[in-house]
């Protein structure tokens, strides 16, 4: 969830009101966003307000003020205009193998503030952050129009052929000395994104001044000032969707303090796929039926009017015409994609604490699945014969599975973790073993004998399932003490097996090197084996830090479902 | 005394014992030899002749320092320092009489001596104290001559010969703790997991197989329709599998998988669609689930493909993963609870009825509800509850109707709404049983007395 944050001063002013605290809290809890936080930085009172993740509309103060002004019936909902600008952006083919979308506005006849142009400076970053996911799939640029000159290109060059002053350094740079410099920088988790590729994509206007080098860096040349009054503003992507949302959003948000408020201008974008007039800015209309907008939300007694009213305080402004409504969505709601984001607008307008609750007038039977009832019934079992039950983790290392249990073949049959953050998370497990014996080695003062058991699933690799994985519910218990209790835990097996109603199995002394010598054996059921039991190997005992002799049994469930 | 002590032990008042002590003087070692021998002083002025000894020769004698100051102060030895051949000590009276050693005797046979004597001779360490601690023993009103022990235990020995009649009980000690029993115990989270099981099955809820941790990215999101380039199917969230690292194209069901391809892409059912290249490869990923939502999916998809559509309730307790940051509250591995409901024309007003009635099997009745946002569910709510300990109101949940673009390409009749909510398993336990560290309710580190000592679970009593 992406979290703002907004001078509360600010916000009140544009709200034209003073909330306490806690109003302010309820306020936001009926609209959908949460103040996650009150911090002071330099004596300005912050708020941290964690906003939905589709509503790209909402993460900067002027869009979030606006939108509960709306809901507040503050304010009417803005139209947002395009004037037909004399801009040009020419889109190079060169950009389709590194950043092949692009689109451009302009803001004409800005009055930045100092606190509006700190804004707008969060909005991009927001933007990068969040939709652009940290500038991989878009980066924007801004610039003062007034010191470059159209028309602008958009193209992809050799990076040595890049060269120009970045944005706060004071020498022109290649753009391979940049990224060496911008390597001890916040800017270098994006170098990585263009980095290693033939070209680099550039913009550049029409006397060669480079505006930006998408996404690293801009250029010194252009940059916006707060004596800046006409704004130039570029969007790259890997997306096209999100491009056209980025821009959108940026418009939408801050041409309210152009000199004519809410209106912004288009750039021609020429490429060779054609011209287009860019900022989007689209609208586009819905029509539906009141009756069925209410029927998601359980929403009853709104005549359409009201509907139409709930709906424009939604930022979505509509009209009733009989029992249809009409519902603009404008470029502030890219999130809509569905009636059903309308729908639930309208549920919110009404409020989800007022609608009545019904209970599903259905009828049906519970059901347990086989698996987990057995197992259910197995650990009760197990618990009634004096073993304790332990809960342990399904990841693992490689060697818990494996070196620490002397069994050099289990990672050919076990499920792999590409990314794990430390060696705890390297594969799946395919014994409950390593979690029986860490929390025996992790509860030495325990009293004599430690009996632990666990009922769990592990995984293994398997060719006929659609993942080419399957989990196996096992049984897993342990006896560790003065001696080593083998009869036990072959006691304990006799008792599960008498559980289940099973006489054909048998016990075959195997070779397996986990266990000690001689003091190990296979679980066979009729003639195929489903587990193993025995007395621990000493070096094994050794690898998880105990320093007791121990018991183990270990079988699948899986045949007894 | 020991011998007196196990008697006053005994029930049934045998004897009284009153504990009474005498104190007396006593002669020490050098007191002794005093009286068998003679004092120092008068040893050596036995010991010097008419004519005189030299000073030298008289100190030879054992103790003849104290006893020589002793003579010269009682006056019976004189010394002339200026004798020829040194210094000589000459008798002073005739005889002397042994007083100290009077004394002593008069001790010894414990006549009274003044107290001043009595100090002169203890400064001397002549004589010693000494505490004599008796007991007046009298007969009890129990008093007998014969001793009978008593028992501890009531034996089945004294039950067959009757004997039981007859002998004395000790007391038993009702303040002691009893015997600690030796037995097995189940794990607590999974106690609570058996809570919540038999309230899904009170509501006539069916249980969805889930015994399957790795599943791909079709089933985990794209079938859900959530977009190929969301965060949550970034690396940093979602736990990716090397090995075996694709799921099989074949195994997806083909017009399904051109159905949820198209919906992204280009929208449909009503929808926009995201406007991005949808690519299969991304569906084959294999992950560890980050939900148990995929198995929902698959079970919404069987169902959609009956020839008639039957409304179901079903539910699902059990493991998912996150490759996220851990700490105090946060695991890679937890248990998540979800609960599903596919019916015709179901909305809000049902899925908050039905969270009403599941929420307070759990002893919570109080429940707030917030708009939220989940790429596959529109609308969507958070549900929050209010926590009397904390005084304030506190998320509990997770629900919503599952979008149409998630539902419409499974094949379901168009008026069939999914309605759906989740919890985890460990957050509430946490909570209800006062724990901050989830490492000690999961995992090695769980300290075995708690699960030992974990009460009955009684999720709906506060």
């Amino acid at each position: 969830m992406p979290t703002i944050s907004v001078t509360r001063d600010v916000l009140y002013e544009r709200l034209g009101k003073t909330f306490t605290d806690e109003d302010f809290e309820d306020e936001c809890f009926g609209f959908g966003i949460e103040l996650d936080d009150i911090v002071e930085e330099n004596n300005v009172v912050k708020f941290k307000i964690d906003i939905p993740a589709n509503r790209y509309d909402l993460l900067c103060v002027e869009g979030l003020s606006r939108a509960m002004n709306v809901f507040r019936d503050r304010m009417v909902v803005p139209k947002f205009t395009v004037v037909p600008g004399k801009e040009k952006l020419i889109v190079d083919d060169s950009v389709s193998g590194v950043r092949p979308y692009s689109v451009a506005a302009v803001l004409r006849d800005m009055k930045f503030t100092e606190e509006s142009y700190n804004s707008f400076i969060l909005l991009q970053d927001k933007l990068h952050q969040n939709i652009g996911r940290e500038r991989s799939l878009v980066s924007i640029g801004t610039h003062d129009l007034d010191t470059i000159q159209g028309p602008f290109t958009y193209q992809a060059l050799a990076p040595e052929q890049i060269k120009f002053q970045p944005l706060n350094q004071d020498s022109v740079m290649t753009a391979p000395e940049m990224f060496e410099k911008f390597r001890q920088t916040y800017l270098k988790p994006y170098l990585q994104i263009i980095e290693g590729k033939p070209l680099y994509p550039l913009i550049t206007d029409a006397n060669g001044v480079v505006l930006s080098l998408p996404p690293i860096i801009n250029g010194e040349h252009s940059k916006i000032t707060l004596d800046t009054k006409n704004v130039f503003i570029e969007v790259t992507a890997c997306d096209r969707a999100k491009c056209r949302i980025v821009i959108d959003t940026i418009c939408s948000m801050f041409s309210e303090y152009c000199s004519t408020p809410f209106t912004c201008e288009s750039v021609t974008v020429e490429s060779s796929s054609g011209s287009v007039q860019t900022p989007p800015m689209k609208y586009q209309t819905m029509e539906c039926s009141a009756a069925q907008l209410c029927t998601k939300g359980g929403i009853t007694g709104l005549t359409p009017d009201s509907v139409a009213d709930h709906l424009t305080k939604m930022f979505l402004p509509s009209k009733a015409v009989g029992e249809q409504v009409t519902v603009e969505i404008g470029p502030t709601r890219h999130d809509v994609l569905h009636q059903c984001d309308v729908e639930e607008d309208l549920a919110i307008a009404y409020g989800y604490n007022n609608i009545t609750e019904q209970v599903p007038n259905l009828n049906t039977i519970g059901a347990e699945q086989e698996c987990n009832k057995l197992s259910d019934a197995i650990r009760e079992e197990l618990a009634r014969a004096g073993f304790t039950e332990v809960l342990t983790f399904s990841l693992c290392s490689r060697d818990d599975i494996s070196t620490s249990l002397r069994n050099g073949k289990a990672l050919e049959e076990a499920v792999q973790i590409a990314n794990p953050k430390s060696n705890e998370f390297q594969v799946v497990r395919t014994s409950l073993l390593p979690g029986i014996l860490k929390t025996a080695s992790c509860n030495r003062k325990m009293p004599l004998p430690l009996k632990l058991f666990e009922v769990s699933d592990v995984v293994f690799k398997s060719e006929d399932t659609e993942t080419g994985s399957k989990n196996q519910r096992k049984i897993c218990a342990l006896f560790s003490g003065k001696t080593s209790g083998f009869e036990v835990v072959h006691g304990l097996l006799d008792r599960i097996m008498l559980s289940l109603s099973e006489k054909n199995y048998s016990i075959r002394a195997s070779e397996e090197s986990m266990f000690f010598t001689g003091r190990g054996a296979d679980i066979l059921l009729g003639t195929e084996k489903i587990g193993h039991l025995g007395i621990l190997h000493p070096e094994v005992l050794e690898n998880f830090e105990i320093s007791l002799p121990c018991s183990v049994l270990e079988m699948s469930l899986e045949p007894f479902v | 005394s020991s011998a007196i002590k196990s008697l006053l032990a005994l029930p049934g008042e045998y004897i009284k014992a009153e504990q009474k002590q005498v104190s007396c003087w006593e002669l020490t070692g050098e007191g002794k030899s005093f009286v068998d021998n003679g004092s120092y002083e008068y040893i050596l002025f036995n010991s010097v002749p008419k004519e005189g000894i030299f000073q030298k020769d008289l100190m030879k004698l054992p103790n003849a320092k104290i006893g020589f100051s002793k003579a010269m102060t009682l006056g019976w030895i004189s010394i002339d320092k200026k004798a020829e051949g040194g210094p000589t000590v000459f008798r002073k009276v005739e005889t002397a009489e042994d007083e100290v050693v009077k004394v002593l005797n008069s001790i010894s046979e414990q006549k009274s001596v003044p107290d001043k004597v009595i100090q002169d001779v203890k400064k001397r360490k002549l004589i010693s104290p000494v505490v004599t601690k008796f007991y007046k023993v009298t007969k009890g009103p129990g008093f007998s001559t014969t001793i009978q022990r008593p028992e501890a235990d009531l034996t089945a020995e004294m039950l067959q010969d009757g004997s039981w009649k007859s002998k004395t009980f000790k007391d038993y000690n009702f303040a002691a703790r009893g015997a600690p029993m030796t037995s097995g115990y189940l794990h607590p989270l999974l106690k609570v997991r058996a809570e919540y099981r038999r309230i899904f099955l009170d509501m006539g809820f069916s249980e969805m197989p889930t015994a399957q941790f790795v599943e791909n990215g079709f089933w985990n999101f794209d079938a859900l329709f959530q977009p190929q380039q969301h965060p949550a199917r970034d690396a940093h969230d979602t736990f990716f599998i090397s090995d075996p690292a694709l799921t099989k194209e074949a195994k997806f069901p083909s017009d399904y998988l051109e159905r949820v391809k198209t919906t992204h892409e280009k929208g449909g059912y009503g929808s926009t669609g995201y406007d991005y290249d949808w690519k299969v490869v991304e569906a084959q990923k294999n992950i560890l689930r980050t939900h148990t939502t995929a198995v929902s999916a698959r079970m919404l998809y069987k169902i959609a493909q009956q020839p008639e559509f039957k409304p179901v309730k079903m539910f699902s307790i059990d493991r998912v993963f996150r490759n996220e940051t851990l700490d105090a509250t946060h695991l890679a591995e937890f248990h998540q609870i979800e609960g599903v409901v596919a019916d015709r024309n179901l909305n809000l007003g049902h899925l908050i009825g039905i969270l009403h009635t599941f929420f307070k099997k759990l002893g919570i009745e109080k429940l707030k509800f917030k708009p939220a946002y989940n790429p596959y569910t529109e609308p969507s709510m958070e549900i929050f509850s209010y926590h009397e300990g904390l005084k304030k109101w506190v998320e509990i949940g997770n629900s919503g109707i599952f979008r149409p673009e998630m539902l419409l390409p499974m094949g379901l009749p168009a008026d069939v709404n999914v309605i759906a909510w989740g919890l985890s398993l460990e957050r509430p336990t946490m909570i209800k049983c006062g724990i901050n560290n989830i490492r000690e309710l999961i995992g090695p580190k769980v300290n075995l007395n708690m699960v030992q000592d974990f009460p009955i679970c009684r999720v709906n009593k506060a």
